[in-house]
């Protein structure tokens, strides 16, 4: 029997504003525990929250980003559970009018192209922190009321795979608006996953089971895999799919259960009444799309058409928004865009993955960056010498006076190499013999004597040139 | 007598408000709630044709602040109100952990 798998997605993605989404409090992590926080966040008797006009503004920024429609009348409402890290025993969020709705991405699973719709976009608070030892725990609210993005995917995920591809997707577009770091190492970005599959054929979804305990974009792969694999065995066997949560293990790669959904949750929402509602005019949107900064796809587009970056350099340089800008600003600067390109895939790349760094917080500039590629362009310095200059403006050097001041000049000059040549072939006559008799790799052996003599600052393109042009004198 | 609201959505809403009720404070309840769905039944006689229907009595609109960070230095004095507080935690029995998120 073949099955079709369907999956959704809800993405939390963390703000980085500089204050809470209903309190003044700072937005800051790695702060003493609880040292951003007010009555507020505490949820004191008689405090009033106040929206923060900021993560309205970003939640439009990230729906303009996904294609999806503004809510013109939006409105906050009151979710009741009771946690610990949640001391109203109400989360406020967004659930009958949240402020966008149906957008969409696309993704490209191995060429093939296909857009994925979104259901829906809202703002709410996140909550405290626990943590767990023997004899207490211990509540931290520095994270209580810092503003949060749910973005749920329509059922139109088909596999494992596009569910990785959107999850890629969805990160670079938020990424590119700036609003986030939606970095799931660093919790700024957090996926839930459903899944259910269905004979071919069948119309109505199956029993869909929710995975927690993805803590990366190849987790919520393997966790799907493996959950789509089981859920056939399952059925196959007469067996039927419970409603369930299932946690993955990170060691074994399996899906293990967690609990049975029995009955689907009470959380009693209603509409927040400490909070007026939200009218958003097309005149914000608009001024808002105006300051868009440039999406990824439409980079991308520009780097091949008018820099003619191929396809895959082009995708390498959009990873980031801080990647593609400081790609844009060293192009800017005169570099050559094709080595631009590599120098960001390769050195860079390299340097950051060593470092552990992002490039924002590195020393590079995209003017020494430009420098030094403009010192290989106009043959001041061979590429072997550039390595060493890259090392340098790692270090925030200057190229230029780097070069100078280590010597790292090359000889180019045809007026100072001839010499040097004829001075070579003087002592080499066997060399220029075996040259004569079409053994092209005394050549080899006189730009080597060449290299050694100038303790390796001749330029090799003219050394070349220059020799070839004497031995066939 | 109970006609609006029977013991068994009374005893879900407690356990929802983690409230555990006797079999006499089940009955008590159940009755005052009705009474009081009751009481609210009578807005059903407001002719509330072609009004449409909103979130908010409040005819405030758009109240939102700037996004500027403002520390109010409070934490010392809200752990000191924290039942048990250590180290700038607060302290609380140990949970069983059944959160959404972690």
């Amino acid at each position: 029997m073949n099955f079709k798998t369907t999956i959704g997605l809800e993405v939390h993605v963390e703000l980085k504003t500089n204050s809470k989404i209903f309190s003044p409090s700072p937005v800051e992590f790695g702060d003493d525990p609880n040292a951003n926080t007010n009555v507020i966040d505490w949820g004191y008797p008689g405090v009033l929250p106040t929206t923060n006009k900021g993560v309205v503004k970003s939640g439009i920024m990230a729906a303009l980003a996904l294609h999806a429609q503004v809510e013109p009348h939006t409105h906050f409402d009151r979710k009741n559970y009771f946690y610990p890290d949640n001391p109203k025993a109400y989360q406020i969020t967004q659930s009958d009018k949240p402020i966008a709705h149906d957008g969409w991405i696309e993704i490209d699973v191995d060429g093939e192209k296909k857009r994925v719709g979104i259901a829906e976009m809202h703002i709410e608070e996140d909550a405290g922190k626990n943590t767990h030892e023997r004899d207490y725990s211990y509540v931290d609210l520095n994270r209580q009321g810092t503003p949060l993005i749910e973005i749920v995917s329509k059922p139109e995920i088909a596999s494992p795979d596009e569910a990785y591809a959107y999850l890629e997707a969805l990160r670079q577009r938020i990424q590119f608006t700036g609003i986030s770091d939606v970095k799931m190492e660093e919790g700024s970005m957090r996926v839930d996953v459903n899944i259910s599959i269905r004979p071919e054929g069948q119309k109505e979804f199956g029993t869909k089971t929710e995975l927690k305990n993805l803590n990366s974009f190849n987790y919520v792969r393997k966790g799907l895999a493996f959950e789509e694999q089981r859920q056939q065995r399952v059925l196959m066997s007469g067996g039927q799919i419970q409603q369930e949560t299932r946690r993955f293990d990170e060691n074994t790669g399996e899906t293990v259960l967690m609990r049975v959904k029995e009955g689907s949750d009470d959380y009693r929402y209603f509409p927040e009444p400490d909070l007026p509602a939200l009218n958003i005019s097309d005149e914000w949107v608009n001024e808002i799309g105006a300051e868009m900064p440039e999406m990824p796809g439409s980079r991308r587009q520009r780097y091949v058409k008018e820099l003619g970056l191929t396809d895959y350099d082009a995708m390498v340089v959009t990873q980031t928004k801080e990647m593609a800008d400081f790609f844009d600003e060293t192009v800017k600067l005169g570099a050559d865009p094709k080595s631009a390109a590599n120098y960001l895939q390769g050195d860079v790349n390299a340097f950051l993955n060593e470092q552990h760094a992002d490039l924002q917080d590195t020393k590079l500039t995209p003017a020494n960056l430009a420098g030094m590629i403009n010192l290989i362009t106009d043959g001041t310095i061979s590429s072997k010498m550039a390595k060493k200059v890259f090392k340098a403006i790692t270090q925030g050097k200057e190229p230029k006076a780097f070069v100078e001041e280590k010597g790292l000049v090359q000889l180019s000059d045809p007026a100072k190499l001839q010499p040097i040549i004829d001075g070579v072939l003087a002592d080499n006559q066997q060399s220029i013999d075996d040259y004569n008799n079409g053994k092209d790799r005394a050549v080899g052996y006189l730009v080597g004597q060449i290299m050694k003599q100038t303790h390796g600052k001749a330029n090799p393109q003219v050394v070349n040139k220059l020799l070839i042009a004497s031995l066939k004198k | 007598m109970a006609s609006r609201i029977d013991q068994d959505q009374v005893q879900h809403v407690a356990s929802l408000a983690k409230l555990s009720l006797n079999d006499d404070q089940l009955k008590y309840f159940t009755t005052q709630l009705d009474e009081i769905i009751g009481l609210f039944e009578t807005l059903n006689e407001v002719d509330t044709e072609g009004i449409e229907p909103t979130s908010s009595v409040s005819d405030q609109i758009n109240v939102m602040r700037d996004d500027v960070a403002d520390n109010w230095g409070q934490s010392e004095g809200l752990l000191a109100n924290a039942p048990e507080s250590e180290k700038g935690y607060i302290r609380v029995p140990t949970i069983i952990d059944e959160s959404e998120d972690e």
